[in-house]
């Protein structure tokens, strides 16, 4: 705190045209210092213990006390004289001065020193300083695959994204949020959505690009799933890896039932086109829906339990009228005692999808699900097992069927390890055992945790 | 017997100079805290019904954001949190979803109960997470300093009176109570615990340096290697050479974490392993903000008294 508030007192001193150092310092301290200005402010309020001692005559430590500070500002100035100097001689092709050391790390580049004396009022801090900035953080989500598959085509190593996140508040009405999904070779914006968390009746809208709501899996990231792959009825009947993410409008409404239950309906209004679920939207006019009611209770302290119905509709673009239409059922049952001295928990999720796609060919009619389940073995231990079955959304003879168990460690909040070995036999008659490993790592800001 | 205490209470509330709260308005605050709650109980009496998301019993580093919660917060005239980052991990999405704007941060009905209180362990150099889960804003666990809970205390009265104006006299009149129990036990404990100045001591996890200085004990050590970090075989073997150079009594465990470990060191080295809550609730027992001090300091000299 002493250090920032000398700097600024020289800088009042030089009485020149504040060094553009200074500022860029200045800048980067401010949002670490929020807590020391509040400090500061503690102590302004309570001034007359400060004064007393000021009247009475000083005691020698006192005195010792002075000199140790005019000592310390004095090497100040001159640490600043000299850094003006340097800046000053090297002109602006080399505007990077001598930082002061414990700054170089968060300071931005400092601008490049402005001819003749313009002297802005050193008090007032700029408004443009990353105070507001968005929280950022970058999830790296790395893929190891063993053993043999010639219908699924996970490379035997990649880095299969790197999630990076920008998240802020927009004004007192909304807020955004940004997920940019970086493949090894091309960057989509997996979301990027405003949130107004204001609005009258108790909406809640959404307004952008986002996972769309359909079911329990398929509004989550990859990094958040409890297996490192996508479910067979994810993947076959909403449109790949990637899932459903729909770009449009959303607006969600707590409905109140008895007691303490939560629930809350969900409707989706998107562009008609969204991977290879919805193809080529024929016109602007041909839009996808979803709707999305949830129930939510706790059914004890430590149990909870959660279903949602879902149905989705879009064209599918095989003709201009022809729509795929989608039903799902999910259920979530989770355990977790709150006295969690023994770090246990369980979890148990399902979920079921109907696809009917109407073709001209003959209308397809499948449906997929899955169910699985986790349990916590120790705090950073978890262990999982899943199956699943699936058709294909465009040939109902079809069906792939899979089974795996998970192992799962969490070295510590921020980073994860996983392996999972899974069989899957494919429509086509294939099996392939694969051991499928995955290392996640975040960095930044510290995100909320999924529920 | 029932209806004529409701109609001298009747009666009564009026004499008294009371504006007259009816018993269906009373102001809903959440905490995310128990000891927040108990806190706001405290100063707020019958004008409020308090309802807090993490129990005292509950690993405040790891808490779902249930959507039951934010039903709570929907509801919510004032949401009362830690701060400092401490919500971080449940927080924002509830908010986010509760469709009270009322409650969101920089809004009326939100109060952070770390201002104004005495926050130990702010960093002074640059945090990365290699530390652990270090918090950037300082040490979480203020409100285990009784005088950080008469902060606490006065911005809740003074939040409240914000709110509900014409509750002004049963907020001052809850809040000197509370201020003047408070300094009587803060004279008992202090006494209490004055036998034992200077005490060196293990804690599981970085969850007392507030309590520590006020009563002048001396935390040498934590189980965990660095904050949220399991215990490891080379750091355990560290306390336990730790605990036997320096003859150290007692280690101190939130109610929250594995006992294994510090049976082990116990076991060792002859320390005493003592459960140490760092919240109101987290035995029932504890049931409000005193008792959390009157049942921990009372078992803390128990444990010494043990040792001599």
């Amino acid at each position: 705190m002493r250090p920032r508030k000398s700097f600024t007192a020289m800088a009042i001193i030089l009485g020149f045209g504040l060094h553009p150092e200074v500022r860029a310092d200045e800048k980067a301290a401010q949002p670490e210092t929020s807590g020391a200005a509040q400090a500061r402010e503690t102590r302004a309020t309570t001034p007359a213990p400060e004064a007393a001692k000021v009247s009475a005559p000083p005691t020698a430590e006192e005195v010792e006390a002075l000199r140790r500070e005019i000592e310390e500002l004095k090497k100040q100035l001159q640490t600043l004289r000299d850094e003006l100097r340097s800046a000053l001689l090297s002109g602006p092709g080399a505007p990077s001065g001598v930082a002061p050391p414990g700054q170089t790390a968060s300071a931005p580049p400092p601008p490049p020193p402005t001819p003749g004396p313009a002297a802005p009022p050193p008090a007032a801090p700029s408004q443009t300083s990353n105070y507001f900035n968005p929280s950022v953080s970058v999830i790296g989500n790395y893929l190891g695959v063993g053993g043999s598959n010639g219908t699924g085509d996970l490379p035997s190593s990649s880095l299969r994204e790197s999630e990076v996140s920008f998240q802020a508040i927009v004004d007192p009405y909304a807020r955004a949020d940004f997920f940019l999904s970086f493949g090894e070779e091309g960057v989509g914006v997996e979301e990027g959505f405003a949130t107004f968390t204001s609005l009258p009746g108790g909406l809640l809208a959404k307004v952008g690009r986002m996972r769309t709501a359909f079911g329990k899996i398929n509004p989550l990231h990859l990094h958040v799933l409890p297996w490192p792959d996508e479910p067979l009825p994810i993947v076959n009947l909403l449109g790949g890896e990637e899932g459903w993410i729909g770009t449009g409008l959303s607006t969600a409404l707590l409905v109140p039932l008895p007691g303490d239950v939560f629930s809350e309906v969900t409707v989706q209004v998107l562009r008609g086109d969204s991977g290879e679920l919805f193809l080529t939207a024929p016109d602007r006019g041909s839009l996808a829906y979803n709707g999305h009611y949830r129930v939510f209770s706790d059914l004890s302290e430590a149990t909870n339990l959660e279903v949602g119905v879902s149905y989705g509709l879009g064209p599918n673009g095989l003709t201009p009228t022809s729509d795929t239409r989608l039903e799902g059922i999910d259920t979530t049952l989770r355990w977790k005692p709150l006295r969690t001295a023994t770090y246990r928990s369980a979890s148990l999720r399902g979920e079921f999808i109907r696809s009917r796609r109407e073709d001209p060919l003959g209308n397809q009619t499948t449906d997929g699900w899955f169910l699985s389940g986790e349990y916590q073995l120790a705090k950073r231990w978890f262990t999982g097992a899943r199956i699943e079955s699936s058709g294909h959304a465009d040939d109902a003879s079809q069906r792939d069927r899979g089974k795996a168990v998970l192992l799962t460690f969490w070295p510590s909040e921020f980073s994860q390890l996983r392996g999972e070995l899974r069989r899957r036999e494919y429509a086509d008659g294939e099996t392939a055992d694969e051991l499928l490993l995955q290392i996640q790592f975040a960095i930044g800001a510290h995100g909320a945790h999924p529920f | 017997m029932k209806p004529m205490k409701l109609l001298l209470a009747g009666c009564a509330i009026p004499l008294m100079g009371f504006s007259g709260a009816p018993v269906f308005a009373r102001m809903k605050v959440v905490t995310t805290l128990q000891d927040l709650a108990s806190l706001a109980d405290a100063v707020g009496g019958d004008r409020v019904e308090t309802f807090s998301l993490v129990k005292g019993y509950q690993d405040p580093h790891f808490v779902d954001a249930k959507p039951s919660f934010i039903l709570k917060l929907s509801r919510a005239d004032l949401l009362i949190a830690a701060g400092l980052e401490r919500e971080i991990g449940y927080l924002p999405p509830l908010l986010d979803q509760s469709r009270n704007a009322q409650v969101h941060p920089g809004s009326p009905g939100y109060l952070d109960a770390s201002t104004g209180c005495e926050i130990l362990n702010r960093p002074v150099q640059q945090v990365t997470r290699a530390m652990g889960d270090v918090h950037p804003y300082g040490n979480p666990h203020y409100w285990t300093d009784p005088e950080n809970g008469r902060i606490i205390a006065r911005s809740i009265a003074a939040k409240l009176t914000e709110l509900d104006p014409a509750g002004r006299e049963a907020y001052a009149a809850g809040l000197a109570a509370f201020e003047g129990k408070l300094t009587q036990k803060e004279q008992a404990w202090a006494a209490k615990m004055a036998p034992y100045t200077g005490t060196k001591i293990v804690t599981f996890h970085d969850s007392w340096p507030n309590l520590a200085r006020r009563y002048d004990l001396n935390i040498v050590g934590h189980i965990e290697p660095k904050p949220g970090i399991p215990p490891s075989p080379t750091h355990t073997l560290e306390i336990i050479n730790l605990i036997m150079t320096d003859k150290i009594p007692l280690i101190l465990v939130e109610p929250y974490f594995d006992l294994k470990t510090p049976k082990f060191i116990a076991e060792k080295t002859g320390a005493t392993v003592l459960s140490f809550y760092p919240s109101v609730g987290g035995v029932p027992e504890i049931k409000d903000y005193f008792a959390l001090f009157d049942y921990n300091i009372d078992a803390f000299v128990a444990a010494m008294k043990g040792k001599s």
